[in-house]
């Protein structure tokens, strides 16, 4: 195994700090690209769709459809797009699925990468402020269509409580009180989540209501994926408390996901 | 300009080698030592803040004696090259042999070219999902590779802790025997009760990331 710096370790002076993402461009490994003038509309390119957070009594429950969309088509069925960021924060991504997907990869390595350097772990709020940072850098890709808009929800080990962020594509790092959603079918989920939100919801009940949501976003909007039972297809969802982040269990999704289309008989 | 004296190859190598053993003599030792669900690393350290074991990535960690600040600049080197080669490959591709070689390059090159040789060694460790592909090995001031089995020591007492320890090694012991093993190969090679233990282990029953730290005075029997 020799690294970007031949046979020996990366050691000495122009080496940054505590950060990964900063290390990457120190050693020339972070993307460097032209940006054309014509935006990039024409390719076609996988996009992520529905993701949701919501607040309930000890944490956050975290939710996103499976499906990515080229135009009209299905690209993906399977896709995910929650993705646990470390042991007690979760990320979720809409946008780009390829941008997306590498952005929630650099994410988590970057978080690990300080816990260990530095020997603790970083706080919910610099975990939050640092995601913003990788969706600004990816600014001027934004302007060329190419845009990633990541949800990040998580257990604040020192307010002892569950808290969420939603972002915009600039950069922009708002803490939403209740629940928050991205992606095309955000605002039908919202507008779900905002009839049934409760402080006082228990952890199964938010996982059932997140479920519900997406349910809810997939009747109408196309390119949100809804629970197909038939292929047994599932959300992803994560639940986030005191104990850290775990994936709900997939027995109580495919319950809630079979009350939720049944409704609709 | 005046012209250096000439010093021979010979007498110079002997002189580093000479002052990075007394530095290092001076620190306190670390040991580590297999166990049946992977392994412990225990040093003496009265520090709280001051740690001389970390984890470096999923299933490597890392120990350094000598000099604080140059073994600390080791640890960094070795977490951001695991780091590195774990994004841009995958992360089964960063191992500790590789890690190991990086380290002793590293030190071998800072031995010969600098006026001033790294006064350290250091353990990097590997669990497997089964004993045989554990991986123990130690890299000494001078760039030095040793592929250790079953039990391991750096420091000051290295070499009569290795002793007492490979005196009562054996095979597929708990984690309980293991740190009474450690904790009583110190009290022989020191001929003292120690001042404060940092213990951490890699257990492949962990998951993911296999490294955890513990309390010795809570985990010995």
């Amino acid at each position: 195994m020799s690294g970007p710096f031949g046979q020996t370790l990366p050691i000495g002076a122009p080496l940054p700090g505590s950060s990964f993402t900063d290390l990457l461009q120190s050693v020339g490994a972070a993307p460097r690209w032209e940006v054309s003038d014509s935006a990039a509309t024409s390719l076609s390119i996988p996009e992520g769709t529905t993701v949701l957070a919501i607040r309930f009594a000890d944490g956050v429950v975290m939710a996103g459809d499976r499906r990515a969309t080229e135009g009209h088509l299905v690209a993906h069925r399977y896709i995910q797009k929650v993705f646990a960021a470390d042991g007690h924060s979760a990320v979720a991504i809409a946008g780009t699925a390829g941008i997306a997907v590498e952005m929630v990869r650099l994410f988590q390595v970057e978080l690990e990468h300080y816990e260990k350097i530095e020997g603790t772990v970083l706080s919910l709020e610099g975990k939050a402020n640092f995601l913003a940072r990788l969706v600004r850098n990816q600014l001027p890709m934004a302007f060329q269509g190419l845009v990633v808009v990541p949800l990040f929800a998580g257990y604040d080990l020192h307010e002892r409580r569950g808290r969420l962020f939603t972002y915009d594509v600039v950069g922009g790092r708002y803490e939403e009180h209740d629940f928050g959603a991205t992606g095309s079918g955000s605002r039908l989920a919202k507008s779900y989540l905002r009839t049934v939100f409760r402080p006082d919801l228990t952890a199964d009940e938010a996982v059932g209501q997140a479920v519900s949501a997406l349910v809810a976003a997939a009747d109408d909007d196309t390119a949100t994926g809804g629970p197909d039972l038939i292929r047994g297809i599932l959300p992803n969802v994560m639940v986030i408390d005191g104990e850290g982040v775990r994936e709900a269990d997939e027995e109580a999704v495919a319950g809630t996901a079979r009350t939720a289309l049944e409704a609709r008989r | 300009m005046s012209v250096p004296f000439y010093v021979a190859p010979e007498q110079l190598v002997r002189d580093k080698a000479e002052f990075a053993r007394k530095g290092i003599a001076r620190g306190r030792s670390i040991v580590a030592i297999e166990f049946d669900s992977g392994i412990l690393l225990l040093a003496e350290n009265v520090s709280r803040a001051l740690q001389k074991i970390s984890e470096v990535y999923d299933r490597i960690a890392f120990a350094g004696v000598g000099r604080y600040n140059e073994f600390e600049t080791l640890r960094k080197a070795g977490i951001r090259q695991a780091d590195l080669m774990g994004y841009l490959y995958s992360r089964v591709d960063v191992t500790a042999m590789g890690l190991a070689t990086g380290f002793s390059q590293t030190l071998g090159q800072i031995f010969s070219h600098e006026p001033k040789p790294f006064e350290v060694e250091v353990l990097i460790c590997e669990v497997d999902s089964d004993s045989d592909g554990n991986r123990l090995f130690k890299i000494t001031y001078d760039g030095t590779l040793y592929d250790q089995r079953g039990v391991a020591a750096i420091g000051g007492k290295g070499e009569t802790l290795e002793q007492a320890l490979r005196a009562g090694y054996r095979e597929d012991m708990t984690l309980e025997d293991a740190i009474e093993l450690g904790v009583s190969a110190f009290r022989e090679s020191e001929g003292r009760e120690s001042e404060g233990w940092e213990a951490a282990v890699l257990d492949r029953e962990n998951g993911r990331r296999a490294f955890r730290r513990i309390q010795v005075g809570e985990a010995a029997p």
